[in-house]
């Protein structure tokens, strides 16, 4: 006996469109490979916070972790650019339209080594918009040497150990300008969400380094940056929930152990303690902390840094409202008069 | 033209001087070259300025040079002012009039004079025992200065203010010039500064009027060959051009020569383009952290479809070179100002030099080939900054404007520049709307057969407006692929829109000569040598050019027909390696080739005449 009954209608998110218009192309990545869990986070985090998806523009350098943005979000604009300089087409193409919703996916390798002076000077200027390292230690395409952020000690296939000391990114993030910063892993699931959701929601430079293992090249026994030792060293700050500034749920105070974080758009992060009592807005607190963990070998996870009240690049400059790209001539061209008042003075 | 002077004549001490019935023959107005020497960081610019501008003021057509070092304060520096009657405003290899202000260099300044050149010096430096073959006018500054300056910490500015009041007594400059140029130089706001400095010019006019007796031959009589000009640097020319052009995104990493283009791009910004209605910039200026970051920048801004630009020099065309090489084959517009200064590596900072045209039309790995503008005057840095931006946008590629250190950072005469006559052209955009009506569309296919695809906007409000911008191999429909024969298509498509320029860049400027068998081909400032040298090989050699002055690559089809028209055509260039004629021999058959001749200069100092004719000559054995 068999039905013909219609398959069931497919969930919309509050613009109204379901989760294929938030889709990429399929992956080319190895199986397993961490960077695909990541995508998949930023395409459910896109479609359950219900932005325009053409309103967002991808960037990325070159590597493994830069072909991702092709693997979400087929209904946005995507820059896939040069080795380490995503920040740098980014940058300019948000100063272009400020109203597009910037979201950088780039490596370790893009980050720490090659792009890092693009990097710092990124975190400086503190321009709106998501920069994620999908960080496995390892240059994948060209198989397998270390990068900038393997740890000390951190063994190769080879068993070849790693003998300089790691780049940290988040540190770096802290101290330079970012104004949102978490660390999270591509197997947490549900905080890497929430990180991405604060993420989109926080008006500023967000920093958000993903432990994404490679299976292929560091995924051994004696790497750092493998599942197994994530599993046993991933040690979350706090439980992290995000409620969107539409959601009309009435936030249950009482607990004592939440710390909430009201973000530019009025969604609001909920850190439920869990062993720390980390505040994010503490600076020093976040850094002493990122020492911390790196003496003890644990990975803490979660949101390290956060100051929801900053003054962007958008405002340091005065921009105008509209995109400087789209203004019309009338705008950018002075009139005559201006031309002649000039070539008078230069009599 | 040599020196009509009686061999008599020598140091002001020694000979007795002419009545003044005899110098009226000897006298040379209007046509010679004023040189000072100072030390750089000491507020000699004001003074120079002012000396320049007055004669200016007076009608006479006139052109500065700064000569000067990579340094803050300390170093030898030289301005040039050179007059000339007949309009001729390039460099003049002799000097005729030099004020030695600059003790570390005034015995080799006087020492590399011309015999009956004339020599203001600085009194206790006793030039005079030098040479016996020049006019010396020892001036005492330290004692003129004193009275005028009573803050002793100003001295050493004011000091400068002493010659130009000496140089216009000798001179016969109109002392009413020199105080309007002097008004004009420090503005309404220094009034108090410009008082000191009038009391100074007034001091050395007075002194030199009573103390010394002119016995050089040059002077300055008043014309009214600069009616309604304006004077200008090519740097600000092109910033100026930037901002009319509509730009809205800067970007940039400071270097010599191309930061006062970017500064003075900021100045007219703020003055310009602060919306009226809210008082916010309709501009952004970023400070790179170094010019991979600014063209990058650049090439995001472009991306997202702002006019965005960047300016530089060698050096950071070099860094620029991977970001290049994926505007070219990602297809964004983007607009990079080269103002050329003396390579390889560091080289000569503060010189000048064309040498940077066979890397940038070529820039980056792979085949690649850009478009140049060159500009030869700092009007045309103002209307080809315009151009470079429509043909950017029209063309989807990065542009390049090669100035150089001589045109960007010395003053020109020129003509007021003209309001742009046409509106912006934004190249082939999609809307939503046209999305929607096409159902779709394909980013790099060559619907109208110019090799120009059509392009939407990042942000553009339709499902079906995105596409995916890469820097990997790609197909017509934006999307991944390693196919030998997709690429091949699309390289190949690269080349006929590059192709397809030739007919659109800026036109040479050409004129066919009847009588002349000979060609003259330059760009950019050789222009101004190349121009006094053509009047040079007629009048004193009897040969008549034709010239071809160029103005863009790709070369246009005029360029061809010129060289039919000639036996010989002399490409002038200042490089070592003829860059210039290396990318025509890319272009041209082997008989055309075998017509060219190269003419070069390469010592970093803004070409002159007398060094082309004097090559040219050699060459055609005349």
């Amino acid at each position: 006996m068999s039905t013909t009954a219609a398959p069931p209608p497919k969930k919309v998110n509050r613009i109204g469109l379901d989760i294929t218009g938030y889709k990429g192309g399929r992956t080319t990545l190895c199986a397993g490979c961490g960077h695909n869990s990541i995508s998949e986070r930023i395409t459910e985090v896109f479609f359950e916070l219900g932005v325009t998806p053409w309103r967002v523009a991808k960037f990325s350098g070159i590597g493994c972790s830069s072909k991702s943005p092709a693997y979400f979000l087929n209904m946005a604009s995507g820059f896939n650019g040069v080795h380490g300089r995503a920040p740098a087409i980014s940058s300019g193409a948000l100063l272009a339209n400020r109203d597009l919703l910037g979201i950088v996916v780039t490596g370790d390798g893009d980050t720490a080594s090659i792009g890092i002076g693009q990097f710092v000077h990124m975190l400086r200027r503190n321009l709106p918009m998501i920069y994620v390292i999908e960080n496995n230690g390892v240059y994948g395409l060209t198989k397998g040497q270390f990068s900038a952020t393997a740890d000390l000690g951190s063994k190769q296939k080879s068993g070849v150990a790693n003998d300089q000391p790691p780049i940290d990114c988040c540190l770096l993030g802290i101290e330079l300008g970012a104004t949102l910063v978490a660390r999270s892993f591509s197997g947490d699931k549900k905080q890497l969400q929430a990180i991405l959701k604060a993420s989109v929601a926080h008006r500023g430079l967000s920093i958000v380094d993903v432990i994404s293992p490679c299976t292929t090249f560091n995924d051994h026994e004696g790497s750092t940056k493998s599942y197994a030792y994530m599993k046993d060293h991933d040690e979350p700050l706090h439980d992290v929930g995000f409620v969107p500034f539409y959601d009309d749920i009435a936030v249950e105070i009482g607990e004592g152990e939440v710390r909430e974080v009201t973000l530019h758009d009025g969604s609001v992060l909920r850190l439920k303690k869990i062993g720390h009592d980390h505040d994010p807005t503490d600076r020093m607190a976040a850094i002493r902390l990122l020492h911390e963990s790196a003496r003890s070998g644990e990975v803490a996870t979660g949101v390290l840094y956060v100051q929801p009240k900053n003054e962007t690049l958008i405002d340091q400059m005065n921009l105008v409202d509209e995109p400087l790209a789209t203004l019309p001539e009338a705008r950018v061209r002075p009139p005559k008069e201006a031309l002649d008042r000039i070539m008078e003075e230069l009599r | 033209m040599p020196l009509s002077l009686d061999s008599s004549m020598s140091t002001i001490e020694a000979s007795p001087v002419a009545s003044r019935d005899d110098r009226q023959q000897q006298l040379i107005t209007n046509d010679f070259s004023i040189q000072i020497a100072t030390v750089n960081g000491s507020g000699s610019q004001t003074a120079n300025s002012v000396l320049m501008r007055t004669i200016f003021q007076m009608g006479v057509p006139v052109s500065g040079k700064n000569l000067f070092p990579s340094n803050i304060q300390g170093l030898p520096t030289w301005f040039t002012i050179r007059a000339s009657r007949h309009g001729w405003i390039g460099r003049r290899k002799q000097i005729d009039f030099l004020v030695a202000m600059n003790s570390e260099t005034a015995r080799e300044d006087v020492l590399g004079l011309d015999a009956g050149a004339a020599a203001v010096y600085d009194e206790p430096l006793k030039l005079n025992e030098l040479r016996q073959d020049l006019h010396f006018y020892p001036v005492p500054f330290d004692k003129l200065v004193a009275p005028v300056c009573p803050d002793a910490r100003l001295r050493r500015l004011v000091r400068n203010m002493i010659y130009d009041g000496v140089v216009a007594s000798l001179l016969s400059l109109d002392l009413e010039e020199v105080r309007k140029a002097l008004v004009k130089q420090f503005g309404p706001r220094k009034a108090k500064a410009a008082d000191l400095n009038w009391g100074a010019v007034e001091a050395g006019y007075g002194w030199a009027a009573k103390n010394l007796r002119k016995t050089d031959p040059y002077h300055i009589e008043r014309m009214d060959k600069t009616a309604g000009k304006i004077i200008i640097d090519g740097n600000s020319a092109a910033a100026l051009g930037a901002v009319f052009a509509g730009c809205t995104v800067v970007t940039w990493y400071p270097i010599t020569p191309s930061s006062s283009l970017v500064e003075s791009m900021i100045a007219y910004f703020r003055r310009l383009r602060i919306d009226p209605a809210t008082g916010k910039a309709t501009y952004a200026v970023v400070q790179a952290e170094d010019e991979l970051a600014a063209v990058g920048m650049v090439i995001g801004a472009g991306w997202a479809g702002a006019r965005s630009m960047t300016a530089t020099a060698g050096p950071g065309i070099s860094l620029m070179s991977e970001f290049v090489g994926l505007g070219y084959y990602a297809e964004v517009p983007a607009v990079i100002f080269d103002v050329q200064r003396v390579g390889p590596s560091t080289g000569l900072p503060t010189r000048t030099m064309q040498g940077d045209l066979l890397t940038t039309a070529l820039l980056s790995h792979g085949d690649t080939c850009h478009p140049m503008l060159l500009p030869g005057s700092p009007e045309e840095c103002f209307t080809m900054a315009q151009e470079a931006f429509d043909l950017a946008e029209q063309f989807q590629t990065p542009v390049f404007v090669m100035t150089d250190l001589d045109l960007g950072m010395n003053n020109w005469m020129s003509d007021p520049f003209p309001y742009p006559a046409a509106p912006i052209r934004r190249g082939k955009v999609l809307s939503a709307e046209d999305v929607e009506r096409m159902g779709g569309f394909e980013r790099y296919r060559d619907v109208d057969g110019d090799g120009v695809g059509y392009r939407t906007l990042p942000g553009t409000e339709h499902p079906q407006a995105a596409y995916f911008t890469r820097g990997s191999g790609h197909n017509e429909k934006a999307q991944y692929t390693e196919r030998p024969d997709d690429y091949v298509r699309i390289i190949d498509r690269l080349k006929r829109k590059f192709e397809n320029m030739r007919g659109h860049v800026p036109r040479p400027e050409v004129v066919f000569n009847e009588k002349a068998k000979v060609g003259l081909l330059y760009f950019g400032t050789s222009r101004y040598a190349a121009e006094e040298s053509r009047a040079q090989l007629e009048t004193e050699f009897g040969c008549q050019t034709s010239y071809f002055r160029l103005r863009a690559y790709p070369f246009t089809s005029e360029l061809p027909g010129f060289i039919d028209r000639h036996e010989r055509v002399y490409v002038i260039e200042q490089n070592r390696d003829a860059q210039m004629l290396a990318l025509m021999k890319m272009d041209l058959d082997a008989a055309r080739i075998a017509r060219l001749r190269s003419v070069r200069y390469y010592g970093g100092l803004p070409l002159d005449a007398r060094t082309l004719t004097d090559e040219i000559v050699i060459e055609e054995g005349l």
